[in-house]
């Protein structure tokens, strides 16, 4: 790591945990109703909308409810894709989407995943990428959010029968928290060039002719080959550059304040109309973790003992100091078999990287996006080295619960919390509590569902699509690699990460349907346990502190829920990463 | 369950309407009024025709020209239409073959060059749009053009110091060159 590099993450930190007091201050009053502007202006659209906002919800009715939005979201997103070639706002005649990749992007924005299957630019119509792709991106940022608030209620409440109101949560950190801030923030992007309006694609006239050779077809539209079974080519001449075009910045903000990351491109966010700059970058990498680092202080106001979130906060930023610096100094290297050729090993691994970022950026995001649920780029991780590869892999790995994704991030580290007091409680043989709740065999199994259920879609998932020939037809590289392209499709879908090692084909029916049912299961197969610890947990009664109380916000507790995070997050995964990147690594460097 | 379907179905169609519509066009409306050049593009007018975009590349094979980053995207390098990377990992043959191809087209073109190669000139980039380079593959270039133009070498040095920024706000990114401008006013100078 350069000396760049180390000013780039000790500023990030820096900026960051500044934010995170006030930030979180405002998302507990907007939550908790303690704004009377908010109160006021929010009590037309209940009334409109049936809502009565005075009425709690126990657990069950709030999953319900949760679960029935989210298959709207679902619904709407399938349905407008479908029909968007006869909608409005589709300049470049964009055709309906094929069933199968319209059903994996559905589940995919309904879940926060935003996996994309499909290249932006070139398969949705501006109406889809709005009505479908941007709603979903503020309303599956704000189911994670209410979720985690309900978990925090449940906490904080003493025998209570509910923990909310979802339509009133759902409302709130929508317009309260979520669009005022991307309004802003589309404003700064544009500013810093992003693209905002509604032109067809533009054809410019380039400063030279672009020679390449195409496939030639015969007249009914099929590859012509030779007698040796090789595509015949053409050559070909291109004078002019079309370039995409449409409501860019408005998407870009949400998708990486909701921890979305879907991009607008194909290129997401190495594509210079979506991230200009260096500054845009910085700025997109801040608003990445903004409110789950924030959601910790949040999570200490509500339960009535900051240091509590402190502490949850403190685990989370020992462990990304740690891939962070990994991921700088592996991307850093140069790759030997291009030095072996005489390329200069100063600029270290620059296949899948752009200039204007160059190396620390690019390992600083991709450990941030994947640290996150957020699972946007701005260099192919396809293309990082095999050890700088595997460091997004373990980032999704440990749950995305390094900052995490908007709310999931903290419910899923509260999980862990809970984990690590009961086995630090079977130590010492007591009752284990957190926060002067008993934790009981009830919210022990809800804990372990929530903490197993993705390794599972992971793994099983890797093992059906290596063995089926569909699933390893996708392969684009040979070797351990292409391995590893599977693993990270499926880390990626169930963790509702997002990214890709994009040369995996994922577009195909075996895919878009496997990698479909892994998103939703790893979204509402934790979600659903989750509500119910926050029920169950509501229920209880708050105990007072003694002096037998294992202490919660002490490093000997941030100690303790870091180790249980690796242990149990990534002991999983051993196995599978030595198949793929660790075996990589020591091929790549073996040899040379 | 049936009390949920009616706040549930309203909400969300009232969420849409505010996030999906209303929020991309004031968007939209500020922007255009705001940064109404940056909005559509960043586009590049001379003579009154439309030349390209400041921020994204263009591919660049004639020797007399700065070239950019080799571009992955199909079926034309640079196509602004269908972004993307090559997606070769690093123990691919396929990008080590690439690699080689790049490097015999820059000794073909400059034959005596006996610099170290800068690998972001022979790596193709992450959008495959990338419309700069770092001042090191500047350096690499500035030799031939200087050679096959005729231009006083200190005179290119600084033609492309004018087209090199430095580090936004000295810490973020890195200093790169932008090609396309670049070369636009390599074809103005006289």
């Amino acid at each position: 790591m350069n000396s760049h590099a180390w000013e780039l993450l000790v500023l990030y930190l820096t900026v960051l945990l500044l934010t995170v007091k006030p930030m979180g201050i405002y998302l507990a009053m907007v939550m908790e109703g303690e704004f009377a502007f908010v109160r006021k202006t929010e009590r037309p659209l209940y009334r409109l909308c049936g809502i009565r906002a005075e009425e709690e919800m126990g657990w069950l009715k709030y999953t319900f409810a949760i679960l029935l939005f989210n298959a709207l979201g679902v619904l709407a997103v399938y349905a407008l894709q479908r029909l968007q070639a006869w909608l409005p706002l589709n300049p470049q005649g964009m055709t309906n989407v094929s069933p199968d990749s319209a059903f994996n992007t559905a589940v995919s924005f309904a879940s926060n995943t935003n996996w994309q299957g499909y290249g932006g630019e070139s398969t949705m119509s501006y109406l889809t990428q709005m009505l479908a792709l941007t709603v979903q991106n503020f309303l599956s940022a704000a189911t994670g959010i209410v979720v985690v608030i309900a978990l925090i209620r449940g906490f904080a409440r003493h025998t209570a029968a509910s923990i909310g109101n979802a339509w009133v949560d759902l409302t709130r950190i929508t317009l309260y928290v979520l669009l005022p801030i991307s309004i802003v923030y589309a404003v700064f992007l544009v500013g810093q060039g992003s693209i905002q309006n509604f032109d067809a694609y533009k054809d410019v006239t380039t400063m030279e002719v672009t020679k390449y050779d195409t496939p030639k077809l015969d007249a009914a539209g099929q590859l012509v080959k030779n007698e040796k079974g090789v595509v015949v080519t053409e050559p070909t001449e291109a004078k002019t550059q079309t370039l995409a075009m449409g409501p860019v910045a408005s998407q870009e903000a949400i998708k990486m304040l909701g921890t979305n990351g879907g991009g607008f491109f194909n290129a997401n966010s190495a594509h210079p109309f979506e991230n200009p700059t260096p500054l845009s970058n910085f700025v997109q990498m801040l608003s990445i973790s903004l409110i789950p680092g924030a959601l910790c202080f949040t999570f200490g106001r509500m339960v009535g003992d900051t240091r509590q979130g402190w502490a949850v906060l403190a685990a989370m930023t020992i462990l990304f100091i740690g891939l962070a610096i990994a991921a700088m100094a592996f991307e850093q290297q140069a790759n030997p078999l291009l030095t072996q050729l005489g390329v200069d090993p100063a600029l270290g691994n620059m296949e899948g990287k752009e200039a204007r970022f160059g190396i620390a950026e690019s390992g600083l995001f991709a450990t941030i996006t994947t640290s996150a649920s957020c699972g946007a780029v701005i260099a192919m991780h396809d293309s990082f080295m095999p050890l700088g590869g595997l460091i997004p892999l373990i980032g999704m790995h440990l749950g995305e619960v390094v900052f995490g994704g908007v709310g999931t991030g903290l419910y899923g580290m509260l999980v862990f919390a809970i984990l690590a007091v009961f086995i630090s409680g079977l130590m010492i043989g007591r009752t284990p509590e957190y926060l002067g709740k008993k934790i009981e065999t009830y919210e022990m199994k809800m804990t372990s569902i929530a903490i197993l259920v993705t390794p599972l879609l992971v793994l099983v998932g890797t093992a059906i699509a290596v063995i089926a020939a569909d699933g390893r037809a996708g392969i684009a590289n040979p070797g351990a690699h292409g391995f590893s392209e599977i693993l990270y499709a499926f880390s990626s879908a169930a963790n509702n990460n997002g990214s890709a090692f994009a040369g995996l084909s994922a577009n195909t029916p075996f895919y878009n349907t496997l990698l479909g049912l892994a998103m939703w299961f790893g979204r509402f197969g934790v979600i659903v346990p989750v509500l119910a610890i926050a029920g169950s947990l509501a229920a209880k009664k708050r105990l007072a502190v003694t002096e037998g109380t294992l202490p919660t916000h002490s490093p000997l507790f941030v100690v303790l829920l870091v180790g249980i995070v690796l242990l149990v997050g990534l002991l999983n995964y051993v196995p599978a990463l030595a198949l793929g990147p660790v075996i990589e690594q020591l091929m790549l460097f073996a040899a040379h | 369950m049936k009390t949920l379907l009616r706040p549930a179905l309203s909400l969300f169609v009232l969420l849409s309407l505010i996030t999906g519509l209303a929020y991309p066009f004031l968007v939209t409306g500020l922007a255009k009024t705001a940064f109404p050049e940056k909005a559509s593009g960043s586009l590049i007018v001379k003579d009154g025709k439309t030349v390209g975009s400041r921020l994204i590349g263009q591919n660049f094979s004639d020797p007399k020209y700065f070239w950019g980053r080799p571009s992955a995207t199909g079926p034309m390098p640079y196509n602004a239409a269908a972004s993307g990377g090559s997606n070769q990992g690093p123990l691919n043959p396929a990008l080590v073959d690439a690699v080689k191809g790049r490097i015999e087209a820059l000794k073909a073109a400059d034959p005596d060059n006996t610099r170290p190669i800068p690998a972001d000139l022979v790596t193709a980039s992450a959008s495959g749009l990338d419309p700069h380079i770092s001042p090191a593959a500047a350096a690499y270039q500035a030799g031939r053009i200087a050679r096959l133009r005729g231009i006083e070498p200190a005179a290119l040095d600084a033609l492309v110091a004018q087209h090199t920024e430095g580090r936004q706000w000295s810490i973020f990114g890195e200093p790169r060159v932008s090609v396309l401008e670049l070369n636009l006013a390599l074809d103005a100078y006289r």
